[in-house]
């Protein structure tokens, strides 16, 4: 099966003609440079994206912190993290970088803070 | 009347590079004036990614960028920062009328650097018939409501203008839980970036609109529908292509104007259309030791280039402080 | 409970009007309005235009209200602290013949009482209209015309009011009204019972003359769609300019405000319903082509807001009558252009018929004829705004950047009783200018909710079911 998808390591935006079988790549034309390859590879077998959001803050000097996934995360536990964080509250100052969830979702990833909160 | 060598309005991106580049080129009596009560302006309600790619090399979210510069502006005695400080007059001699709660003082700059952002194009500015019901918001109020104060302004959203903000915001109604029911673009192409079209719009399937406008907003006290039409080659609408889509909210993504009004108010010669001054170097005005910087001098695509002609600007304005003694 | 002497029914310019007069009386008075707060319905599309009788006929109950309400609003805009501004007008003629015509539109004027006319040529306008077209041959020009806040006006008229006892319902729909010794008047709010009711309905006022069995008019709406120009391009005109009339319009105006900005329109189309308060593009392309005849330099770029009102019509004249077959009962209805000029001197008429028709007026010991005048930053000197933030230091805590409204405005503007965001609109202007509240209106909502004690998802742009959020999270 072939696949068009645009290439977005770049704002360069390669036109992207994916042969796929079995969900697996097999190979990519219309790539200008390398990225293009790892780019298909990693949209068709193991599409992953960073998930950016907010958790409320109880009495500190903002309503909302700012925090998203240390890594990107597989594309379609994006709603099972938002239900979680849904769920999250921070009472305590916190600094930009600072790991609110560890091992988020039971992933290799962190939920940080993107934002010093006081 | 204090007098300071160099003010900077405006506490973003722009205002907090221009800051720190001037105190590196020599310039140690520097006030920014923030209207806000915190620096870091609009990138403080930008908490998706996509910053500091040219400028760190690294993916950051709007409030990371902003953090690098507040920790660098803190650190910076010669800096001296007003809150909620808020400039409402201004003259061709730099001299300026700043509010704060409890105070009103009259301040002159040796040289000033307006870096005041831009605004939202409205409703209004689009020239959109219909209603004018609740529930339009331009996409980055409703971006700071989701963001800042955690509001969600509507279930049901039609996104007007494929900006990037507007790209964006799709994404953020539909990980908050909302429908966004399609982006409508009046141009045959997209206006924002692709990156945004397929990790904003093809993962949620979100439809987008190309060549398509919103001919009437309908709806008594909050939006129940917009009428979406096709347009030919001169954006006239094309009969009998009218559909409607019912939605209790419209998000405008319809560009962005640069503040300018109070240079205007000053006597610099502004471009009535593009509501930016006349100029033929980047960040300068028709008055001397007067420098505008960021997205109140030009539109820019991404904060890097904003920071990069910001840090210019400082530059600018440390050289003109030493040649006018 | 809820026992009156007298119900007014309808919150606008002319419910306020006939309230604040009447307020000079012994009298327990009601004035109920179904919208979330005044001034929300015809009132609040209003152009703002305090004329001086140039375009009424001899005879009409029109020209006679409107040349002495233009007399009267200025003595009681003084007393409750409005800004009234005699700017002028000029109606415009763009031909020779037309000259004629302005004579005759003179002569019309001054039989019904308009003072200081005067037809002015080319040289005089140069000088005092400078941006006016060189096609303007000649214009009938009227000094008294003058311009104020259609809706300060009315808050202020009912804050005054209420300053002299008279009570304010609002969210409160009149649904039926039983007539026979007293009038029982159910509401969806509570029921009141009083001797005489004032129909101020507006729009509705057709539908209010039912509830009593009066069925000898009917309201329809026309409606006019204006632009508002950005403050920027205040000084674009320096009078209200109008064309030589038609028969059957003012024509489209260029308007200058109280808050400065510039304003063109109306349009006039006959509105099927009542409730259509929708702009077109057809609308926007008329009245910019029109206008331009006048001011060339009027331009599309400049718009920062445009809404459509809907002016009440009952046939040629207004309708100022007790209905003798329903006594107590005054309606006051059709009351299109020149209505918010004609106000005070229609409230002095209804006293006037109330006092022939069996009610005892007895003036108060002690009216409350002043009214402190609010304090709005856009409209002070600099020195005056810098005495205001050191006696109250949230003057100078801006919250709206476009209009350079405070913290304090904000404040006062709930206190005074608005409820939404429309109220503080109307009220301070905060989200009326060229940003459209883009800046501001999530800081007004938390005012707001702060002030009310009430959850954001239940604050409105102007009344239930126009929330702004759905959802908050907590």
């Amino acid at each position: 099966m072939n696949t068009r998808m645009i290439c977005t390591e770049c704002p360069k935006g390669c036109a992207l003609s994916v042969t796929v079988h079995d969900g697996r790549v097999i190979s990519v034309r219309g790539n200008e440079c390398n990225r293009g390859v790892h780019f298909a590879h990693q949209e068709i077998e193991n599409p992953k994206r960073l998930l950016t959001s907010t958790v409320c803050a109880e009495g500190l000097s903002v309503r909302m912190v700012p925090v998203r996934t240390d890594r990107p995360i597989p594309k379609d536990k994006l709603q099972e993290g938002m239900a979680l964080i849904h769920t999250l509250r921070i009472k305590d100052p916190v600094n930009i970088g600072e790991v609110i969830v560890t091992r988020f979702l039971d992933l290799d990833v962190n939920l940080i803070s993107t934002r010093s909160v006081k | 009347m204090r007098e300071y060598e160099l003010v900077i309005v405006g506490g973003g991106p722009a205002g907090m590079a221009a800051a720190l580049s001037a105190r590196e080129h020599g310039i140690n009596d520097i006030l920014l004036l923030e209207r806000d009560r915190c620096l870091g302006g609009i990138l403080n309600q930008c908490i998706h990614p996509g910053f500091g790619i040219t400028y760190y090399k690294e993916i950051l979210t709007g409030p990371e960028y902003a953090e690098r510069f507040i920790k660098g502006i803190h650190a910076a005695p010669e800096i001296d920062v007003r809150l909620q400080a808020f400039v409402v007059d201004l003259n061709k001699e730099k001299i300026m009328t700043v509010l704060r709660p409890g105070s009103m003082e009259r301040i002159k700059a040796k040289a000033l650097i307006m870096a005041t952002g831009c605004r939202e194009r409205t409703r209004e500015m689009a020239h959109i018939a219909g209603t004018r019901p609740s529930g339009i918001y331009p996409a980055g109020l409703a971006q700071k409501m989701i963001n800042m104060e955690g509001w969600l302004p509507g279930n049901e959203v039609v996104v007007v203008g494929s900006g990037d903000i507007g790209l964006i915001m799709a994404r953020r109604f539909s990980l908050e839980g909302a429908m966004v029911k399609g982006v409508v673009e009046i141009k045959p192409t997209c206006s924002g970036l692709i990156r945004n079209v397929v990790q904003c719009l093809e993962d949620f399937n979100i439809p987008l609109y190309l060549g398509h406008k919103i001919a009437r907003i309908c709806g008594h006290d909050r939006v129940e529908r917009v009428t979406v039409v096709r347009v030919n080659d001169d954006l006239n609408e094309i009969p009998g292509s009218a559909f409607d889509i019912t939605c209790d909210t419209v998000l405008l993504s319809a560009g962005l104007i640069p503040e300018n009004e109070l240079i205007e108010m000053a006597g610099v010669k502004i471009d009535k259309n593009t509501n930016t001054p006349i100029s033929d170097e980047v960040n300068t005005t028709s008055i001397p030791g007067l420098f505008v910087c960021g997205n109140a001098f030009k539109v820019y695509d991404v904060v890097d280039w904003v920071t990069k002609d910001s840090e210019e600007a400082g530059i600018q304005a440390a050289l003109y402080i030493k040649r006018n003694p | 409970m809820n026992e009156y002497d007298l119900i007014i029914i309808g919150g606008g310019v002319i419910g306020a009007s006939i309230a604040r007069e009447l307020s000079r009386y012994k009298l327990r008075i009601a004035l109920v309005e179904k919208e979330a707060e005044l001034a929300f319905g015809v009132s609040k599309s209003n152009s703002g235009i305090i004329h001086p009788g140039t375009q009424n006929k001899p005879g009409s109950l029109k020209g006679r209200l409107c040349v002495e309400g233009n007399r009267l609003t200025r003595i009681i805009a003084k007393e409750v602290g409005v800004d009234f501004q005699a700017v002028g007008e000029l109606i415009c003629a763009f031909s020779d013949d037309d000259i004629q015509n302005l004579f005759a539109l003179k002569k019309q004027a001054e039989d019904i009482g308009v003072p200081r006319l005067e037809i002015v040529y080319k040289p005089w306008l140069k000088i005092n209209e400078p941006n006016l077209s060189s096609e303007v041959v000649a214009a009938l020009y009227a000094p008294t015309a003058g311009i104020i806040s259609p809706y300060r006006w009315v808050y202020d008229l009912a804050e005054n009011a209420a300053r002299n006892g008279v009570d304010v319902f609002t969210n409160t729909k009149v649904t039926a009204i039983e007539s026979g010794k007293v009038f029982t008047v159910h509401t969806t709010n509570a029921t009141f019972e009083s001797r005489y009711i004032i129909n101020a309905a507006g729009l509705y006022a057709d539908d209010i003359a039912r509830m009593v069995g009066i069925d000898d008019f009917t309201i329809t709406a026309r409606k006019g769609e204006e632009f508002l120009l950005d403050k920027k391009r205040e000084y674009i005109a320096n009078h209200l300019l109008f064309p030589l009339p038609t028969k059957t319009s003012k024509g489209i105006l260029v308007i200058k405000t109280s808050d400065g900005n510039p304003m063109v329109g109306p349009t006039a189309e006959v509105c099927e319903s009542k409730e259509d308060l929708s702009t077109s593009d057809e609308g926007l392309a008329k009245v910019f082509a029109s206008v331009r005849r006048m001011i060339p330099a009027i331009s599309e770029r400049d718009i920062i807001a445009y809404f459509a009102g809907l002016r009440p019509v009952a046939g040629e004249d207004f309708i100022v009558r007790h209905e003798d077959r329903v006594p107590g009962c005054i309606t006051v209805a059709g009351i299109q252009s020149p209505g918010l000029t004609a106000a005070p001197a229609i409230a002095v008429m209804v006293v006037d018929l109330l006092k022939k028709n069996g009610l005892d007026l007895k003036k108060k010991f002690f009216f409350h004829r002043h009214r402190q005048k609010t304090d709005h930053l856009f409209a002070i000197p600099f020195n005056r705004t810098k005495q205001l933030i050191q006696k109250d230091p949230e003057y100078g805590d801006i919250v709206c950047r476009c209009e350079m409204v405070s913290v304090r405005e904000i404040k006062d503007a709930i206190a005074r009783g608005a409820r939404t965001l429309d109220g503080i609109k109307f009220r301070t202007r905060a989200q009326a200018g060229r940003c459209h509240g883009g800046f501001c209106t999530a800081r007004i909502m938390k005012i707001l909710a702060e002030e009310l004690n009430v959850p954001i998802a239940n604050i409105t742009k102007r009344g239930m079911g126009s929330e702004m959020v759905v959802k908050e999270r907590t």
